[in-house]
């Protein structure tokens, strides 16, 4: 696979302006080192205040490390001269999806990215088309933002990156303020997005059940990274992750705590589904 | 209270008004306001009147729709008419103390009242017919020249776009805020100006620390999606003349061609 | 006596328009002093609507909302009354803040009571404490605070108004998993403490299963079911047909149902299903 995104020793510190406390507790980020490579899907997890959605916003520009660098396609997000072809390569998806949608209807703010890179109207028509239809929501193309879901509204903020043809999209905690039914839709879109067009993933997310969906898991911790690998690594790591005060999915929970009591289960499980198979083996004997 | 608002009365249709051009329709709509008030006496009006009866009746959209939007000025439609009646010249029709009723007074009710409705009616054909998106666009497209003069005219339309967007969003939020300050006993109904005023404080600073979180978040949204002004942008609709469009031409320069016309070979009106 | 009962309420948004839409359809049921109540249900069900209902918001088209046995819109000109009776915290409460001080901003509600300063400041002090809003962080503004704690400022401001029900929406949505069950404990401990009556609405069942001892299921403006959590959960297929999801641990009993071994589906939280695993293996 193909190195794409760098993030080489990374600092970050929020510009508080004067008398700035020097102490390592101002930095958000502390060191962070990642190698994320095409089409791979990968969810950053931490608590509130880790530090996760501070990383989110280095990997287009938003941000620019205070020391360290970020690469993008070998471009450092620090040239100027490259900054829009590094917000064109990695989109970012935010929060609140009534926050970011632009135009008063929906295909229009689709549209948008598109108008700001000055692609010729022919082409906008169809890129806006078949975004809207890679996330399903086609059919309300000449609906008012207004009138629709959190989940849908989510989705369009999608289309509106992916008719900028990007090679990944970052997603900054996209089904925080969802209901499950928003938040099924989103993953879901999101996931047949890696899958079938082989766009990079980050997914920035509190929710343990949309981690063991990722290829790879990333935990961030006061600003460090405390663990990388799969879901399958990384959730065997229970003790850790109780010591960080982090959660692991319950069917997780379940088979690591009877393992312990010396059931004859396996390392880690990821779903119920896995779960479920490895309670019946034991259990019908 | 928040949610029952609609803004922008766009009505969504195929008729030949909503199949104009946006850019048409808010020249046609300057040129037809001045010859409104270019109509100087009974037949230039009625004809004019006449012409935008037929525009509205075009649009396909319940003649009530047009009315109710009358209705909101109809107080100063008919305090206008009626103050106008005392003013005046020409031949005294009615006499008492210091009030006189003037031919030139009844005309000028008579005018003013048409005028002020003939206005509202033909300014709602472009509001109903006009997405909001439309005429934003067809602003920024008119106003371009002005470009030479240092006017932002791309950011203006910009912020334009941006209210109309947020608009619904901020009146659901002061919903919510009322309602939940109302939970925690605020008393918005009773009392007396002053104090109602500043029961709107809790409901106005969390109003203003929202919109501003929703600025700062829309701002990187636009940056992500490598928003740098009207630089460069290219747009995904084209706005085109059509056929449509030189035949509303042709009819409103017949109308306009009749206006002056009777404006000429008809007397003027006693004022 | 029921603390809140509904008689056959209905709700019609927009009656006699275009847009009419009911709400809620004929709803009853009572609530008795000291329960934690869970109200779940979809986007859509009805759920807000019906907490608006219980404190006075909205008004029912149709039916009797009785508080402690009384109509609560007998006379509509006291439903103020009403609202320091049934204290209700919205989705994201932090956006409602407005004063200069935590402190101010949680006396809002008592001012607005008429109390008395000692009375007002033994209260804000009491709500903080609840919330574990520390002392040093009522003098600071409330727009100096984290999102927690925002969160918890908003939540201690009802609760400073001491009300007879305390009806949380989504209180914990938006909130990673260390605030949220940092928050439900609070909340769960302010119930046993005041032994007040607490309705919590969410869309995540595992919240609800921790702390309700019933729970009311809303769809599309009906009531589904009004029973113990055990009974609730023990209906899982039919939940999910309401397109509600169960936990995951309960999802797993299932599956293990299906597949013939005798687990009960009634099961929670990992502890419950731990020790039913181990009983079922000796």
């Amino acid at each position: 696979m193909e190195e794409f995104i760098e993030v080489r020793n990374v600092y970050f510190r929020y510009d508080i302006g004067e008398g700035t406390d020097a102490s390592d507790n101002s930095y958000a980020l502390r060191g962070i080192n990642l190698k994320i490579n095409k089409g791979e899907f990968v969810a950053v997890v931490g608590h509130n205040g880790s530090g996760k959605s501070t990383l989110a916003k280095h990997f287009n520009s938003i941000f620019i490390p205070t020391t360290g660098d970020v690469f993008v396609s070998g471009m450092n997000t620090k040239d100027d001269d490259h900054l829009f072809d590094i917000r064109k390569t990695v989109g970012l998806v935010l929060q609140n999806p009534d926050n970011q949608i632009v135009a008063g209807i929906v295909e229009e703010d689709v549209a948008f990215g598109c108008e700001n890179l000055g692609v010729p109207p022919d082409e906008i028509r169809t890129r806006v088309d078949n975004a809207l239809k890679a996330v399903d929501m086609y059919e309300y193309r000449k609906h008012s933002p207004d009138k629709l879901s959190g989940g849908q509204k989510q989705r369009v903020a999608i289309a509106g990156i992916i008719a900028m043809e990007p090679e990944c999209i970052v997603l900054d905690e996209p089904t925080a303020m969802l209901d499950p039914q928003g938040r099924d839709e989103v993953i879901s879109t999101v996931l047949r997005l890696n899958k079938e067009r082989g766009i990079t993933i980050i997914l920035i997310t509190h929710y343990m059940e949309e981690a063991v969906l990722a290829d790879r898991v990333v935990i961030v911790d006061s600003g460090t990274l405390l663990l990388d690998g799969t879901p399958r690594e990384v959730f065997a790591q229970n003790e850790l992750l109780k010591r960080h005060r982090l959660d692991v999915p319950q069917a997780t929970e379940l088979n690591h705590r009877l393992r312990g009591c010396g059931f004859d289960l396996p390392d880690c499980v990821l779903d119920e589904e896995e779960c479920a198979e490895a309670l019946k083996k034991i259990l019908k004997k | 209270m928040g949610r029952d608002i609609t803004l922008g009365q766009f009505m969504p249709g195929h008729s030949v008004i909503h199949r104009l051009d946006a850019r048409s329709k808010i020249l046609l709509l300057i040129s037809y306001i001045v010859f409104i008030f270019i109509a100087g006496n009974y037949m230039s009006l009625l004809l004019i009147t006449m012409a935008s009866l037929l525009v509205v009746l075009s649009t396909r959209i319940s003649f009530k729709m047009y009315l109710k939007s009358m209705r909101v000025i109809l107080f100063v439609v008919l305090f206008t008419g009626i103050l106008n009646i005392f003013y005046g010249s020409g031949e005294v029709l009615w006499e008492w103390w210091i009030i006189k009723i003037t031919q030139g007074g009844i005309n000028n009710a008579i005018f003013v009242t048409v005028r002020i409705a003939t206005l509202v009616m033909i300014s709602s054909v472009l509001t109903f017919t006009t997405s909001p998106s439309d005429l934003t666009d067809a602003i920024e497209r008119l106003l371009k020249p002005l470009t030479v003069f240092h006017i932002k005219v791309h950011e203006i339309a910009m912020m334009m776009t941006i209210a109309l967007r947020f608009i619904p969003v901020l009146l659901e939020e002061t919903d919510k805020i009322m309602n939940a300050q109302k939970a925690r006993g605020a008393d918005m109904e009773s009392g007396n100006v002053f104090k109602r005023v500043k029961a709107l404080i809790p409901v106005l600073i969390p109003l203003f620390v929202s919109s501003f979180r929703r600025a700062n978040d829309l701002a990187m949204a636009m940056e992500c999606r490598c928003y740098n002004g009207g630089k460069g942008r290219t747009r995904m609709r084209i706005l085109r003349f059509s056929g449509v469009d030189l035949f509303a031409l042709i009819f409103s320069l017949v109308i306009f061609s009749g206006v002056i016309l009777c404006n000429i070979y008809f007397s003027p009106l006693t004022r | 006596m029921a603390v809140l009962k509904a008689e056959n309420i209905r709700l019609v948004y927009g009656a006699g328009t275009a847009f009419e839409k009911t709400a809620l359809k004929d709803l009853s049921f009572e609530i008795e002093k000291g329960e934690f109540i869970g109200i779940i249900g979809h986007t859509g069900s009805g759920k807000s609507t019906l907490v608006q209902l219980l404190n006075g918001l909205l008004r029912p088209t149709y039916g009797k909302i009785y508080l402690n046995g009384k109509d609560i819109w007998h006379e509509p000109k006291k439903i103020r009354e009403v609202r320091f009776k049934v204290g209700m915290v919205f989705q994201y409460p932090e956006y409602q803040l407005f004063e200069e001080t935590v402190y101010k901003d949680i006396s809002f509600g008592p001012v607005n009571m008429g109390l008395s300063e000692e009375e007002i400041d033994k209260r804000v002090r009491e709500a903080a404490g609840f919330v574990g809003l520390k002392d040093e962080l009522l003098t600071k503004s409330p727009f100096d605070l984290s999102g927690g704690e925002k969160r918890r400022a908003a939540i201690a401001g009802v609760i400073a108004m001491d009300p007879d029900v305390l009806i949380l929406d989504e209180p914990t949505a938006g909130l990673d998993p260390l605030g949220r069950d940092a928050l439900l404990s609070q909340i769960s401990s302010y119930h046993s403490v005041r032994k007040n009556t607490v309705l919590l609405v969410s869309h995540s069942m595992e919240d609800i299963a921790r702390i309700a001892d019933r729970i009311l299921v809303l769809s599309h403006g009906e009531k589904v079911m009004l029973d113990t959590a055990e009974n609730v959960f023990s209906r899982g297929s039919e939940l999910e047909e309401l397109g509600l999801r169960v936990p995951q641990i309960t999802r797993i009993m299932m599956l293990l149902r299906e597949s013939g071994i005798p687990v009960n589906t009634n099961i929670l939280t990992v502890e419950q299903a731990f020790n039913e695993i181990v009983n079922l293996s000796v």
